[in-house]
């Protein structure tokens, strides 16, 4: 399974605590990967990425494995270790506002 | 027994006001969504237990919630979470594309910018949501960047009504200092058909069926800070009113100037009177008195609070042009708030009831036409909009 760790609003919209876990079909990419978090949690779509462009919203970023992987293509495999489920995906809001 | 629902939108959170009949016990309940910016919540006038609020943030963009008991729970409409893996997701509630088919959004894409320049169309935020009068499932929502959308299924889609932006003079608009909004929506309760819309910086506008053509209303305004000060459109309107009884005749705070129409739009005038000053946010109608107005003025577009340190509601019992002051209960020193453009409302209570929120957090109450004024709630974060509905 993979472990999706999202910031406290949308965990707050989602209803959920903690990490969220996803069965991913096929090759695990970042894509895929919130294909498969959208389908699970529909009010979650829109909020990470656009409904049309699937543009990452501008003030979230992806981590993983203490890489930065926001502006690798979205069908780029995730690393391994998010795949098998050892690591966590990060989806990290900017520190800002006020 | 009857009593009042204060729903109040702020920058981080919304709160629901509960009411008696005097209205002088209250209780508060929130926030509802916190941390998020809820610009407004509204409740339908078919079933007062249908509420919905438009909440949005910088990171994660537009979200419709709905409530089916009177706020006590929330949802996104069509956004449960699927129980069977591969389930077709729905989650589009917040889905608000315009509409750029060729018949209707083409080739109207793009907007004046602040350069002079085209610029296209670009989803922003839900400023109103505008249930409709008879169908609690069906809504209109004023967007930024300006448009007219609609639901009728409760919420879960939406559909760009894109002849407001293909009427012709959308190239001409552009955004003022707030973005360019469609923040106010106006429906005829004698004739579902005609609609009112306003638009910061493009003007006013009216459909005469059911929002498929539109056309400006705008004669009679004038703006010293557009090239032509009469122009079709291009006229920062702030608010516009309208009494149940008599949708005819409208009322309208302008970035500066007070004015009035007799005739759906079609010409106005200007009633500022003996006003301290005619900038201003708000504007509304007593609920039984027609010709009863309200406004609070506001120094100027540089300085954003009410005059002299004192927040004072202004109050016309002739349709404008003859207006007095109301402080009683209100701060009439070191005040320096002001009072944004969906952040007042009146209920149907007898005597009429009239309530504001500021940007310093209080939501101000009268219980008997704005005679007397007491806070009902005094510190929230900045209060974005109020409404108010009167239970039975």
């Amino acid at each position: 399974m993979i472990r999706v760790v999202l910031p406290p609003h949308l965990r707050t919209l989602a209803q959920v605590h903690g990490e969220v876990t996803l069965d991913v079909p096929g090759r695990v990419s970042r894509g895929a990967l919130l294909d498969a978090l959208e389908a699970r949690y529909p009010m979650l779509r829109g909020t990470i990425r656009d409904h049309v462009t699937e543009q990452r919203r501008p003030f979230l970023r992806f981590f993983a494995c203490e890489r930065d992987l926001t502006h690798d293509p979205p069908d780029a495999p995730l690393p391994d270790a998010v795949a098998s489920g050892a690591e966590p995906f990060l989806v990290v809001g900017a520190i800002a506002g006020g | 027994m009857s009593g009042v629902r204060v729903l109040v939108g702020t920058r981080k959170g919304a709160f629901i006001l509960t009411g008696d009949g005097k209205r002088k016990q209250w209780h508060v309940s929130g926030p509802h969504f916190a941390g998020w910016e809820i610009y407004h919540l509204k409740g339908s006038p078919a079933d007062p237990s249908r509420l919905y609020a438009s909440q949005s943030s910088g990171w994660f963009g537009q979200i419709i919630q709905r409530s089916c008991d009177g706020g006590k729970t929330w949802e996104t409409p069509g956004g449960e979470k699927t129980l069977k893996p591969g389930e077709m997701p729905a989650g589009e509630s917040n889905k608000f594309v315009y509409d750029a088919s060729p018949d209707t959004g083409k080739p109207l894409t793009t907007h004046q910018w602040y350069d002079g320049t085209q610029h296209p169309w670009e989803f922003k935020r839900v400023w109103h949501l505008e249930p409709s009068l008879a169908d609690p499932d069906a809504v209109y929502a004023g967007v930024e960047d300006a448009g007219l959308f609609r639901t009728s299924d409760g919420g879960k889609t939406w559909r760009e009504l894109a002849g407001l932006r293909g009427h012709g003079t959308g190239p001409k608009w552009q955004p003022g200092a707030g973005g360019m909004c469609l923040h106010t929506i106006l429906i005829d309760p004698t004739n579902a058909k005609r609609i009112y819309v306003a638009i910061s910086a493009a003007g006013a506008f009216r459909s005469d069926d059911g929002g498929t053509t539109w056309k400006p209303i705008n004669r009679g305004l004038h703006s010293q800070y557009i090239p032509d000060p009469t122009a079709e459109v291009g006229h920062c309107v702030h608010r516009i009113a309208l009494h149940r009884s008599r949708p005819n005749v409208l009322f309208m705070q302008k970035h500066w100037d007070v004015m009035r129409s007799d005739d759906a739009g079609d010409s106005w005038r200007e009633v500022s009177g003996n006003l301290p000053t005619d900038f201003g946010f708000v504007i509304d109608v007593h609920a039984y008195e027609p010709e009863t107005i309200y406004v609070v003025p506001i120094k100027s577009d540089a300085e954003h609070y009410v005059p002299d340190g004192k927040l004072r509601v202004y109050r016309s019992r002739t349709g404008g042009t003859e207006w007095e002051a109301l402080t009683q209960g209100l701060p009439q020193r070191d005040c320096y708030v002001n009072v944004l453009r969906d952040a007042m409302t009146v209920d149907s209570l007898e005597p009429c009831g009239v309530y504001f929120g500021t940007t310093g957090g209080q939501v101000y109450a009268s219980a008997d036409a704005g005679d007397t004024w007491a806070p009902i709630v005094r510190d929230l974060p900045a209060v974005l909009s109020v409404e108010v509905q009167t239970l039975a």
